[in-house]
């Protein structure tokens, strides 16, 4: 477990988003703590894309606090919350597809290292950003794949594309959406394993199906229904919790 | 131009090279085949396109690279013409424009000046339109540069509809730009020294942003660019180009007029970016030369010569995946890249 006496590093306070009649975010708690594997589960449609979304300031909440490090941070910029330490990977891979994959990660190390107002230099000559690029392709597990252009990436390859990427941000709070989906098994360990390297060297909050998965990573697991959690605890608690295995871990086990 | 690290293998670049290097040694020597042929109306007819491709690869930028799809692109062309042609009225006239701004006929004085006032018309216009994306950002393009237009139309002091005449060329210091070859000399080594800025530009930190932009906006603001200043970056860089361009065009014709903002002549920019190759360093200038070339001739043959081009334009652009870029990939044995 992880220490507790520390100021979390993300605290989200009693967030409401609603979409017309529809609540996707209700009055919504939650915190992540520096090095911690926070997991976030619930059956689709629960609302976990959608915070996310109001974590990285890509949607707006109608009311409640994020703060991070200390800092709030729900009025900022998605780039202002990045440049903190805030990044994401996307359930439905977001990538610049006509790029090779190592021109991906490239270009994400280029982003966190300032302004990109430079005209002149080539770019695609600059080891300050392929050095680092191709460290973050190794370990997302893609080091031979490099010169190979998204485009012609297999599904799997893609998501291991998206952790590089975040991984290129160096972040301290690492948003994963959904990073098992669509998998295959040898694609589920890969990206397992470097996922468990990864762990307690950034906070991580992670959003996934796969229970096996969760189970093994999280140290705390909250459970959105609805868009309202309705348990939160050790991965021990939440296996126990009648009302999530009611609600949600039954669906599979009845 | 030139792409060593992609293109792989020494050879082959190389050869780019040496192509690169006949090309334009082509293009030098055009005023001599010119004259040698018995058709001294082809370095006229050059000059136009050679200026015309700096516009087209100065939309392209936008455009082809950033995916901005400006509709408006004609608006900083005419400005830039439009400059010369109100800075030669106020020489000619000796009365300074507002009063303080004395006229000129100096192309070192007219040209930076096209340029700077173009940049400032579509920094103040970009950064309107860049609030909006997608079919607003055309429509509001589009907008803007008939705005212009119309303002040029009823502009009476600088001939309004009837436009102004440039009776004699800006002068160069050295330089003899009343000669027909030697200006397009000049115009050429602009043209040169653009698209070796452009192709600075593309391949720089600024330009990787920028195609990173087109293909996923989301993407980049999820690694921290805020995409908004290098989108007006990009549009006033695409703009200055586009003055630079029309400046050169109004001495080239001697004459500016409200047709050079029309929304046509912003749709003729456009199909020469996209006959030529939307997101290729030389495509534009391409599209420039294939367009106005055939125009020439068609208009030459018949004067139905628009229901031959239409069609024509069509089955290029279907066929060719890519404009003439992507013909030209077929050709050398459909390499993607």
């Amino acid at each position: 477990m992880t220490e507790r006496t520390a100021e979390p590093l993300l605290r989200v306070t009693r967030l409401f988003k609603r979409f017309g009649g529809v609540t996707a975010t209700d009055d919504l708690s939650l915190d992540v703590f520096a090095g911690e594997v926070h997991a976030l589960i619930g059956p689709n449609g629960a609302g976990k894309t959608t915070f996310i979304g109001q974590l990285m300031g890509e949607i707006a909440p109608d009311a409640g606090e994020i703060s991070f490090a200390g800092e709030r941070i729900d009025r900022l910029s998605t780039p202002a919350r990045v440049r903190r330490g805030l990044a994401r990977t996307f359930q439905i891979t977001e990538l610049l597809t006509e790029e090779t994959a190592l021109d991906n990660v490239a270009l994400a190390v280029q982003a966190g290292q300032g302004h990109s107002f430079r005209f002149f230099r080539d770019a695609r000559r600059d080891r300050s950003l392929l050095e680092p690029a191709h460290e973050h392709l190794a370990a997302a597990g893609l080091a031979e794949r490099g010169g190979v252009r998204v485009s012609a990436l297999s599904h799997g390859e893609r998501k291991q594309l998206e952790l590089a990427i975040v991984l290129a941000a160096r972040p301290r709070l690492l948003l994963l959406d959904e990073p098992m989906a669509g998998l295959g098994a040898a694609e589920s360990r890969r990206m397992v394993d470097a996922l468990a390297r990864m762990k307690g060297g950034v906070g991580i909050l992670l959003v996934e199906h796969d229970m096996d998965v969760v189970f093994a990573l999280a140290d705390r697991i909250s459970v959105l229904v609805y868009g309202r959690i309705i348990a939160s605890g050790t991965p021990a608690q939440i296996q126990a919790d009648p009302q999530v295995r009611a609600a949600y871990l039954g669906e599979g086990d009845a | 131009m030139v792409d060593p690290l992609k293109t792989g293998g020494a050879q082959r670049s190389a050869l780019k090279l040496l192509a690169l290097a006949v090309l334009l040694a082509l293009l030098a020597a055009l005023p001599f085949i010119a004259t040698a042929t018995g058709q001294p109306a082809m370095t006229s007819l050059a000059t136009r396109i050679v200026i015309l491709a700096i516009a087209a690869a100065s939309l392209n930028l936008a455009l082809g690279y950033c995916g901005l799809v400006s509709f408006g692109h004609a608006a900083w062309y005419g400005v830039g013409g439009y400059v010369v042609g109100i800075l030669w009225r106020h020489h000619v006239s000796g009365e300074p424009l507002f009063g303080f701004i004395p006229g000129s006929d100096q192309l070192l004085v007219t040209l930076p000046l096209a340029i700077l006032v173009a940049g400032l018309f579509s920094a103040v216009l970009g950064a309107l339109s860049l609030r909006t994306s997608g079919v607003q950002f055309i429509m509001i393009t589009l907008a803007f540069a008939q705005m212009l237009f119309f303002f040029f139309v009823a502009l009476k002091a600088y001939g309004g509809d009837d436009g102004l005449i440039v009776r004699r060329r800006n002068a160069l210091p050295f330089i003899d730009t009343r000669d027909g070859p030697t200006f397009y000399w000049v115009c050429l080594a602009f043209a040169v020294a653009w698209f070796l800025l452009m192709w600075r530009i593309v391949n720089s930190r600024f330009g990787k942003v920028l195609a990173g932009i087109r293909q996923s906006e989301r993407r980049m603001a999820a690694i921290g660019v805020a995409t908004y200043r290098y989108k007006l970056v990009c549009f006033i860089i695409s703009g200055m180009g586009a003055g630079l361009a029309g400046a050169l065009m109004a001495n080239h014709a001697r004459f500016v007029s409200p047709d050079m903002l029309h929304w046509t002549q912003s749709g003729e920019l456009m199909i020469m970016v996209i006959l030529g190759g939307a997101g290729t360093l030389l495509g534009p200038a391409a599209g420039a030369a294939v367009l106005i070339g055939l125009e020439t001739q068609l208009a030459a043959w018949t004067e139905h010569w628009q229901a031959i081009l239409g069609p024509l334009l069509v089955l290029m652009i279907l066929f060719t995946r890519g404009g003439l870029s992507g013909l030209a990939r077929l050709v050398r044995g459909g390499r993607n890249d």
